[in-house]
């Protein structure tokens, strides 16, 4: 019935639509900017990374799959106390210690899985705001362990590679942050544009309908939501090595909002949205922060109200539709 | 019972004083068509929602074939072959059509939880999924979003979804509803054109659509079932023209 040509096409169609763009491949080669025109920023170049990358596990769980977190700043904690206590302990070796602290975020992750699959909008708001001031109190009364409000202290990380000291340029941090960030971009790339990636979309599109499909929403979820956990992981482990020290502001509230703000502002669901967001917002606070810091708070709220009501989509959403009108007055 | 493709027994529900299912006794033939009518508010959705798994019965069993599916979750369900439309378009509005059935196709493959290759690998689904399309007349526009499509293309896909999980047994929850009725004889026409492998009960308010495509009538009025029969019997009973026929249709 269906010639082979006739479906050729659809197939054809669905590759075209996961292509690299040449903006994707500019955007990565501009990364290496920092290291010829701003050496001085490395560190922050560094930092915007580790941000980047936290915001890009944050678009996995809710820009993906429709799950809002307020929490998400547990993972990222957790696995920063355990990058940081390892390498406190004598084991500095930087690459060990992200995949242990990572794994270790991961079975968080997992296990608490088990409780956000069961819920969805705002028990699930309450519920992972819950999970997240638990951690952090349990961090701040645990101070045997994680040195308290002063933080940890006496983080001695390793040469990377045996090489590449982590020095006060950031050009180890950088080079170190960037790769792995990219190295999980391209994983979280790949999830998206899989079978695996589709029925996350469509739990996100439409939950009541999955299960009348067969769809089982609740494995997909503990699923994406452990993935998620293992990349705020990672992202919490590079900050712990890269700065050599860990603070209660790792598992934060104010982490878990701030990162949700940057998602929201690049724009959810669009796998650069993180990133670029990461980008502005860190480059906004360092540069207004600089002026009058106490006002930081006051211009990121006015730029956040202003995206939302003039760009639902994010600053990625509203850049895509300006393209599609310039497309089409070209057509 | 192992005649039977879907079969309740006994089947009650209600919510506080409001029964809404009482003693319902079901059984649908392979390859059969069945009408499932009645007034507004006769518990012909719940029932659907009673069979799939969306309501939990208070008391009663459900077969699949000769198997018991009472206690199995809705998606269980569907893997089973038990799968049902809904009255108001159910679907993924930011998902083309294409994609939406390929993931359903997906979903019963299997598929959907690899998370390491990319979704053109599974050319055989993609393959899968266009010729459903193409068999519903949907393939030319299987591109665009579903909130872009037409309205009666959107009630098509919702077939379009159910029978990409290989159904046994079809429950289709008003079909045509808000298809203006030119269209809603097409719809119908692709309805009865379905494998004679599947069975099908469908809700519908359209007498001559009912009388026209159903070899069996189901008839509903609070919550139980008043009377089965083919059409003609329907056609000539008195307690039906009461509770139904007789009256104003709804909508």
């Amino acid at each position: 019935m269906v010639t082979s040509a006739a479906v050729a096409e659809p197939q054809r169609y669905l590759e075209t639509q996961i292509r690299w763009r040449p903006v994707e491949i500019a955007f990565w080669l501009a990364t290496l900017l920092p290291f010829v025109l701003t050496p001085n920023y490395l560190v922050l170049a560094s930092q915007i990374a580790i941000t980047a990358l936290f915001a890009l596990s944050l678009d996995l769980i809710l820009g993906y799959a429709g799950i809002v977190s307020l929490g998400h700043a547990a993972y990222f904690g957790f696995a920063s106390y355990t990058a940081g206590l390892i390498a406190k302990w004598g084991w500095g070796e930087p690459l060990t210690g992200l995949v242990i602290a990572a794994t270790a975020a991961g079975v968080l992750g997992y296990l608490t899985g088990f409780i956000i699959a069961r819920f969805r909008h705002l028990a699930l708001i309450m519920i992972t705001l819950g999970l997240g001031l638990l951690l952090a109190e349990a961090a701040n009364s645990a101070s045997w362990l994680t040195g308290g409000a002063d933080g940890l202290q006496g983080v001695r990380m390793w040469k990377l590679f045996g090489v590449f000291q982590f020095d006060l340029y950031g050009t180890t941090a950088y080079s170190y942050s960037l790769v792995v960030l990219f190295v999980c971009f391209l994983v979280a790339r790949r999830l998206i544009n899989s079978p695996f990636g589709l029925a996350l979309r469509g739990i996100r599109e439409n939950a009541i309908r999955m299960p009348a499909i067969g769809a089982p929403t609740r494995a997909h979820i503990r699923k994406v939501y452990t993935i998620a956990a293992v990349m705020a992981g990672v992202a919490g482990a590079l900050l712990a090595q890269t700065t050599e020290t860990v603070s209660l502001e790792t598992l934060s509230f104010a982490r878990s909002a701030d990162v949700l703000v940057i998602l929201i502002l690049g724009g959810a669901g669009r796998l650069y949205g993180g990133l670029v967001g990461a980008i502005i917002y860190m480059v906004a606070r360092d540069q207004f922060s600089g002026i009058n810091p106490q006002y930081w708070y006051f211009w990121i709220g006015t730029l956040l109200v202003a995206v939302v009501i003039f760009l639902p989509n994010g600053i990625l959403g509203g850049a895509a539709r300006l393209v599609r009108l310039f497309e089409r007055s070209r057509a | 019972m192992s005649t039977s493709a879907l079969s309740t027994r006994g089947l009650d529900k209600s919510f506080g004083s409001l029964v809404v299912a009482s003693d319902i006794e079901l059984d649908l033939p392979p390859g059969e068509r069945y009408a499932l009518i009645g007034p507004n508010g006769a518990g012909k959705t719940t029932l659907i929602n009673l069979i799939t798994g969306m309501l939990k019965p208070d008391k009663g069993r459900i077969f699949l074939g000769p198997d018991e599916i009472t206690l199995l979750k809705p998606e269980e369900r569907v893997k089973c072959g038990l799968v049902r439309t809904f009255q108001i378009n159910t679907l993924f509005p930011h998902l083309s059509a294409l994609e939406a059935v390929t993931l359903a196709v997906c979903e019963r493959r299997g598929y959907a939880g690899s998370w390491w290759e990319k979704l053109p690998a599974y050319g055989d689904a993609i393959e899968e999924a266009y010729a459903i399309l193409l068999s519903l007349r949907l393939a030319a526009s299987c591109y665009r979003p579903t909130r872009e499509l037409a309205y009666g293309q959107q009630r098509l896909l919702e077939i379009a979804l159910a029978l990409a999980t290989k159904p046994k047994v079809l429950l289709l929850d008003e079909p045509a509803a808000g298809v203006p009725q030119q269209e809603s004889a097409e719809l119908f026409s692709v309805i009865a054109g379905l494998s004679q492998e599947i069975a099908v009960l469908f809700i519908e308010h359209d007498m001559n659509v009912v009388f026209r495509f159903a070899h069996r009538i189901i008839v509903m009025a609070a919550g139980r079932i008043l009377l089965q029969g083919t059409p003609k019997e329907i056609a000539a009973d008195a307690r039906v023209r009461e509770v139904y026929l007789g009256r104003a249709r709804h909508g």
